[in-house]
Parts: structure tokens; sequence; C-alpha cells
């Protein structure tokens, strides 16, 4: 079994192929397999054997299915029908969706076979994976350290190899974050590229469901299977999916990397900023173009960017009122306690704190100085990459400053818990496509991540440098 | 760091309990006295940090409310299509009562 864990989709179809056993079979193996490897890490909130085994021999799809037989992890924030989805958050407990996201009928009508449940923080409302009501995944490096968030559970999956590939969502860099700190490919798609139908609102302009892979190569293969226009999501955009595997090339020569010196700054760990410097070093020696940039605004990216996610989020979850699913509480007299009990009992800490402050920077009297203030920056931060995305193909950075910290170190300080997403938040503000790739580890032997960055549904230049820059590492 | 601290001190990110209490009611949450005072220090903290915002010259900005350039209302075609049974949209309800939700008295 053992190619199975670190060669992703290829080696789990090689291992398939061989096997030559009923799809209801090995799933079985699989999910045995799954449930031994994750009893430390947890990624997964639980594993339903007989769910995914019997869902895998229901699937119509025939064996030459791209996805067929290959087991892919789903974040628990993604609706499959009938199948409990509840966002890592007691307010959602019992919830089963009465119907299928878009990426969910696009994966299964491929062949794959849904691991359903990996954990997330609480409505993706972290960047640790710790305020999931289920409790924290560990990071398979270092199990005393955090997976990175949002998308945790999905991440720690694909890097300890229970699943051959796992789908995310990343508002501010819950896909590209953990997967840097965990030492897997994580891509955000072009706000619009991949259908939100399903997928459970935290803040809707900016939230984009993503792949998260063993590497670049399973990454366009994934990205190719879930894009395209959706009648169901109005913010999908109708532009034709280009064949994302065929911009798989080790050629790099020719192409202008920019290097923004904002995401240079203090409060870099030593060792990411080296191997950083020593990838961009690498990009250089492939032929590449080495240019200096600049996005003036990215230090208001953060600022930003807790002004309008949490008011769209407080918006988004005004909906959990005890009415219609999850959790009702039974303390309540009248309806309006019913709303409040229900609430004060079913949301984290992480999500009352959310919604309060969103609440607040919508509200009367501070909507100018908040929430509109924060809509014109973006459009600085915005403006910005137009700019540089004129005299380059795409932009290098690290992914995160720091490599995966302890479980337990920023609870008690949000502020410092969100500017770990100081370098991811910037791509969603401007609704560009973003890849996180692994780029060496630290002295800690913990991985650190390069994150690229091109213009709006320019996807196949991210696969094109991704693809070299793996390669040739 | 040091440049947050500063702004921290910023009357424009100060909120008082009073604003917790009356945000949190909107909200329909409820908290204790301690979370409020937690929640105030916390949410004045973030608020103290987010007064950088002001540092930037917006005067002749347009917000940005979502970055596709063509949004626009998508209609379709107004033709009848299956939809969720009622049994389907009940299969969550907390409390129903034949083909409707059941909630608490209203008044």
């Amino acid at each position: 079994m053992d190619t199975l864990t670190s060669s992703g989709i290829k080696g789990f179809r090689e291992w398939i192929k061989k096997a030559n056993k009923s799809i209801g079979d090995f799933t079985g193996i699989f999910v045995d397999r799954a449930k031994d490897m994750d009893r430390e890490i947890k990624g997964f909130i639980e594993i339903d054997k007989k769910s995914i085994v019997s869902r895998a021999e229901q699937n119509k799809c025939q064996t030459d299915g791209r996805l067929w037989g290959i087991p892919i992890g789903i974040k628990d924030n993604i609706c499959i029908e009938g199948e409990l989805t509840t966002c890592a958050s007691r307010i959602l407990q019992g919830f089963r969706p009465p119907y299928n996201a878009t990426v969910i009928e696009k994966l299964t009508s491929n062949g794959a076979v849904l691991f359903a449940r990996a954990n997330m923080d609480e409505f993706a409302f972290g960047s640790s994976c710790e305020t999931s009501c289920y409790g924290p995944t560990k990071n398979p490096h270092d199990l005393s350290r955090i997976p990175g968030g949002s998308s945790g559970g999905s991440v720690a999956i694909v890097a300890s190899g229970q699943v051959a590939a796992a789908l995310g969502s990343d508002t501010g860099g819950s896909i590209r974050q953990p997967a840097s700190m965990c030492g897997v490919v994580g891509l955000k798609p072009t706000y619009g590229r991949v259908s939100r139908y399903g997928l459970i609102a935290f803040a809707s302009s900016l939230d984009q469901i993503g792949p998260i892979t063993r590497n670049v190569t399973d990454s366009a293969e994934m990205l190719e299977i879930i894009a395209g226009y959706d009648e169901k999501d109005s913010t999908s955009v109708n532009i034709e999916v280009p064949k994302y595997v065929n911009a798989l090339k080790k050629d790099i020569n020719g192409m202008t990397i920019g290097v923004p010196k904002e995401y240079f700054i203090d409060g870099i760990e030593k060792d990411v900023l080296e191997n950083i410097q020593a990838a961009i070093k690498t990009l250089k020696s492939m032929g590449a173009k080495i240019v200096d940039v600049s996005l003036p605004h990215t230090k208001y990216a953060v600022s930003c960017y807790y002004i309008i996610a949490p008011a769209e989020a407080s918006s988004n979850l005004a909906r959990y009122d005890g009415v219609h699913y999850g959790y009702r509480s039974k303390n309540a007299a009248d309806l309006v306690e019913m709303y409040t009990a229900s609430r004060t009992e079913g949301f984290g800490q992480e999500s009352k704190r959310r919604i309060l402050l969103g609440t607040y920077s919508l509200s009367s009297g501070y909507y100018d100085a908040y929430y509109l203030k924060a809509q014109k920056v973006r459009t600085k931060i915005s403006d910005d990459f137009k700019k540089v995305f004129s005299v380059c193909d795409c932009v290098v950075t690290p992914t995160s400053p720091t490599t995966a910290f302890k479980i337990g170190e920023r609870m008690d300080d949000p502020l410092q818990m969100y500017l770990s997403d100081i370098f991811t938040i910037s791509a969603n503000m401007a609704g560009i496509p973003a890849i996180s790739v692994p780029c060496g580890k630290d002295k800690k032997g913990l991985p650190v991540g390069i994150q690229f960055m091109a213009k709006p549904f320019a996807e196949e230049t991210l696969f094109n440098v991704a693809y070299a820059f793996e390669q040739g590492v | 760091m040091n440049d947050m601290k500063s702004e921290r001190s910023n009357d424009n990110g100060a909120i008082t309990e009073d604003v917790v209490r009356y945000v949190a009611k909107l909200s329909r949450l409820s908290f204790s006295d301690e979370d409020v005072a937690k929640y105030k220090k916390q949410i004045g903290e973030i608020l103290g940090y987010i007064t950088q915002l002001n540092e930037v010259d917006t005067a002749d900005t347009q917000p940005t409310s979502h970055v596709l350039p063509s949004m626009k209302n998508v209609f379709r075609e107004d033709l009848v299509k299956t939809s969720l049974s009622p049994d389907k949209a009940l299969s969550n309800a907390p409390d129903k009562q034949g083909d409707f939700f059941r909630v608490p008295r209203v008044i």
C-alpha cells in the first residue's frame, strides 16, 4: 500500500487496476486504511464506512470515468445529499442536505468515491483547524502542531495519504495556508471559476472551492473536473474550461515572474524566507525573468478582510435560527428566545466573535467608516494587481509567514491568528487565482509553501510555473 | 506590533460594553458579563488594528462589492421544474407538524 501514500491520484489508480477487486471491496479497504491512519491525526470528523461503500457501489459511472474508484476527501461545508454536513459546528448538528453541491455531482459523475466530513474550523472561521466543535486536527508532520486552516482536515488527509486528493474552500487562504503547512499543493481558483452551489456560505464575495492534492498534475486534473459555469450559481462565469493538464509544462523560459517587496517583510521566519529566496533563484536558473514589483496596499489586506468577511458572514449566518434545520435549544419559552438560545448554544466562540464584528461594522452609524471604507480599499488592492499583471505573468511570494505553529499557541489572541493569513488574503480580495506548492522544509522539518498568483482565469499560467518548479526541485 | 499598540489607543477602535450588548442583541446572541468584557477587549483590539485603513486615501475610489466586472442579474426561463418535496424540505426540521415547520409561540 506504500505507493498510495505518496503518489496521489496516479498511485490509487494503479493500485485499483492491479487489485482486480470490485469497487465496494477496494473502497472498504481504503476506508479501513484511512480509519487506521487517521487515529491520531483526526483529519476526519468521522468516517462512515457503510455510507462510503454503498455510495461507491451505487455510482453508475463506468470504469473509464476519470476518477473511477478514487477516494476524494470532502470538507464538511460542501453539501452531499443525505450525508451529515455540519461545517464542524454544533448549530448544524444532524444536518443532512437534501441536495448535492455542483462539485459533488461533477466528482461522482467522474466516478470519484466521496470521503465526507473532513474536519475544518467552524464555518471556516480560523487559520488552524482548532475552532472545530469536534476538536482540532493534527499536522501529520508533527502531531503537536496545527495543520493550518480552515481546510485543515482536507489537507491532513491528503498529506498523510489517506485519500488521493480532497476539496477545500478558500475565503482568505483556507486552502493555501494549510497546504503550505502540511507540504501539499493547494489551489484557490479565480472567483467564479468553480460553482459555489452547495458550498455552505461564509463570505459570498470571497469563497471559492478548490482542490488539495499531492502534486500539481492532480491539481490541474481536479480543477478541470470541478470548474465550469453553473446556472445554479449566478457568480459562476461562463468561460470555457481549458484542458488544464495541457498546461503542465516544464518550460518557463521567458516567463516574467514578479517579486512583490511587500511580501518580504519583518516577521517572516528566517527559514521560510531563505527557502523562498532559493526558490526564486531556481526559477531564474530555469529561464524565468525575475522582476521586482510593488503591491503597495498589501499591508491593508488583513484589515480590509476582517471588515468584509465578517460582515458577509454575519449576514450568511443569520439563517441559523433553529427553525428549519440543525440545532434548536429547548431552553426557550417563545420564538425570539428560541432564536437567541439556539444561536448562543449552537455557535462556537470564533463564530460569535465574527458575527459580532460583522454586525457591528454593518450597523447604522459605522457602515461608512468600516464596511464602505474596506470596500474602497479592496478596490485599491485589486488595482495594484492589475498594474502588476501588466508587466509580469505571475507573482511569487511565501504562502505563510511561518511554518505550522503549536496547537493552542494562538487561540487566545485572535489578531495574531488573523495575521497568519497575511499573504493569502489579497488573492481573495482581488478574486485572482493562487496556488501554494511545497518549497522544502525548515530546520524543524516542517513544510514551507511557495505561492504563485496570476491574473483572473490564468490558472494555466499557475499550473505551468508550479509544475516546472515542482519538477525542477 | 508596535504600530498596532499605538493604534489601539485610537478612539476609533474603542467600543464599550453597552455596544457589545447592543450588537449581541441585533445578532440574537446572549452573553454573560464575563463574555461581554472579553469580546469588548478582543473586538476593540481588532477594530483598533483596522483603523489603519484611515491612512488610505479613498476619496476618488469606487467601492468593490464584487470582483466580477460583468455582474448582472441572471434570469432563467419561467418554466416549471421539480422542486424539493415537502417531505424532503422538512427532513431536517427540529420540529414539524403536517407540512409545516413548528416553532414556539410567537406572542
